[in-house]
């Protein structure tokens, strides 16, 4: 599987290298940092929030917005249009593995997702480090580590999509709704208005926990806001639940078990089923 | 080499492949043939491991679903129509040499044979060359390497005369060095007749004709090929001209080499200007 990995990872780079999705991805990431260092955003102070703190929560909560559609949206068009398209039916007729084939291609794209998401943020804090602007390295680090499992989560959801769809179109249609859905259950928006309508508690709170993205959105804020003004009442009650370092765990490993669980069910509906 | 036992396929309720049973020895070439939606390419994406199916396939013992990368390293491959590939070709050879152990430099060979130089394009995407090109880079990554068996869908299609004779002599060479089996497909048998022994026709998913043909026409003869017009006319020049051949003074008398195999599609070519011809003489060179 291993000698078969590593071609297929790189192909899937270099292929990415040269997509349009990628082009447009990468700008978008570092276009969102250059604008909040020239909106003077390390100079204002919000809620308490200063320096590049204030600029690092200001660019999770937009990536948060932008990371998980972007994925969705991207891969399964790439995915599945290679298979409408004939690129499967070559390739898969050269003697690679489908375990290779299938993991090196995700993982391929996993990094070529994050790494734009990162560089940008990496690209901040150095910055911040020449500017002599005080860099908070825990948040950074564990910035790294959600953006990383949200990556992964999203890709793995995008992979389970494009494979178990019998077109680009259809998968695409389903990847926008599944986003969708996860953004209108976040704690201040659909859940917001369940509770106002008094849905029991551990409802709202267990939708809270199971979506990925208010799980992101919670861990991101948290480490600024003990007291939780900006998030939303389900989240009050997670953080009451786990503890900080509870949730900043579950927070990590949680995106990364959807995305990893979904990888898994993905590459088992593709080795069984029809390659193309 | 090959062995079909009971092959169907289904897309849902539609049944593409009924029940076909094949047996195909090592060394044989066989033209695979069936107007479109006859089965041809459902069938050969079940040889590639692409399809799950009912029945079974075994290519040298080995089932292509469970064994694909040892079968599939034995298996060359010329889809029809070229993918839109977004590597440049460069990355397209290292990835296929890779999965292979095959040099760069063996299929770099071939390419050159059929008039390509890689070298020249090896940096532009694959998607970005002209059908032709597309063509030969996969004639070149197919025969470039060791294979037991070949399956080519309408290879030559897209190739300039040239070029087909080219290809022709490689097939000629490559299946007199070794027993390689072909597998050709296409819709017309006329244009692979010269290349084959035994023609398999397929209709609605079923194996309608098996007929072994006589195995008169070598892959590497050649046609000594004299046309005399009536008049001259620029459309048949430049249709000869592109054959290779080459006219006298009076560009009336038409002289020149054609590969044998492609002696049907060439009198095909004649055909469409035959007002224009007074004389026609085809002999095979000793």
């Amino acid at each position: 599987m291993f000698n078969d990995l590593k071609p297929a990872l790189r192909l899937e780079m270099t292929e990415s290298l040269r997509a349009r999705w990628f082009m447009l991805y990468a700008l978008v990431f570092g276009g969102i940092v250059a604008l909040l260092f020239a909106f003077g955003l390390t100079e204002s102070r919000v809620l308490g929030f200063i320096g590049l703190s204030r600029l690092l929560v200001t660019y999770i909560q937009l990536v948060m917005a932008i990371l998980p559609v972007f994925v969705l949206i991207s891969t399964v068009r790439s995915v599945a249009g290679d298979r409408e398209a004939g690129v499967f039916e070559y390739l898969l007729s050269l003697p690679v593995s489908l375990s290779g084939w299938f993991w090196g291609k995700l993982l391929g794209r996993f990094l070529m997702v994050f790494a734009p998401v990162f560089i940008a943020m990496f690209g901040a804090a150095l910055w911040a480090l020449i500017s002599d602007i005080e860099i908070p390295w825990n948040i950074f680090l564990y910035y790294t580590g959600l953006l990383a499992s949200l990556s992964w989560c999203f890709l793995g959801i995008a992979i389970l999509i494009s494979v178990l769809s019998r077109s680009a179109d259809v998968a695409q249609g389903i990847a926008f709704m599944v986003w969708l859905v996860l953004l209108l259950f976040l704690d201040l928006i659909l859940l917001g208005v369940m509770i106002q309508e008094q849905i029991p508690a551990e409802m709202a709170v267990s939708i809270a926990l199971f979506n990925p993205l208010q799980t992101f959105r919670t861990a991101a804020l948290m480490l600024f806001d003990p007291q939780l003004i900006v998030l939303g009442p389900a989240a009050f009650v997670l953080f009451d639940l786990f503890g900080t370092l509870g949730y900043q765990v579950f927070a990590l490993l949680y995106p990364a078990a959807i995305g990893s669980l979904c990888a898994l069910f993905a590459y088992r509906s593709f080795r069984k089923g029809d390659l193309l | 080499m090959l062995e079909l036992k009971q092959l169907s396929k289904h897309f849902r309720k539609n049944r593409v492949l009924d029940a076909i049973d094949l047996s195909v020895a090592n060394g044989e070439r066989i033209a695979l043939i069936g107007s479109n939606g006859a089965g041809k390419t459902t069938l050969i994406r079940c040889l590639l491991g692409e399809y799950v199916h009912e029945g079974s396939v075994l290519i040298q013992g080995l089932d292509p679903r469970l064994e694909r990368a040892r079968v599939l390293r034995e298996v060359g491959f010329v889809p029809q129509l070229p993918p839109p590939l977004r590597m440049s070709v460069h990355e397209l050879l290292r990835f296929t040499s890779e999965l292979t152990d095959t040099p760069v430099a063996a299929m770099t060979a071939i390419a050159a044979r059929l008039g390509l130089d890689l070298a020249r394009v090896e940096h532009l995407p694959f998607a970005k060359l002209s059908g032709g090109q597309k063509q030969k880079v996969l004639i070149a990554l197919a025969l470039g390497r060791p294979c037991a068996l070949l399956i080519l869908d309408e290879p030559a299609a897209n190739l300039d005369p040239e070029a087909r004779h080219a290809f022709f002599d490689l097939l000629a060479e490559q299946t007199a060095a070794r027993a390689i089996t072909l597998l050709i497909s296409s819709h017309r048998l006329d244009e692979v007749a010269p290349l084959v022994n035994r023609v398999v026709e397929m209709d609605m998913g079923r194996i309608v004709l098996d007929d072994r043909v006589a195995d008169s026409t070598a892959l590497d003869g050649k046609l000594t090929v004299r046309i005399v017009l009536s008049r001259a006319e620029e459309v048949i020049a430049r249709a000869l001209g592109q054959w290779g051949l080459s006219a006298d003074a009076t560009s009336l008398v038409w002289e020149g080499i054609i590969a044998s195999p492609d002696r049907l599609r060439f009198i095909g070519m004649l055909s469409r200007y035959v007002g224009l011809i007074r004389r026609v003489a085809i002999e095979e060179q000793s």
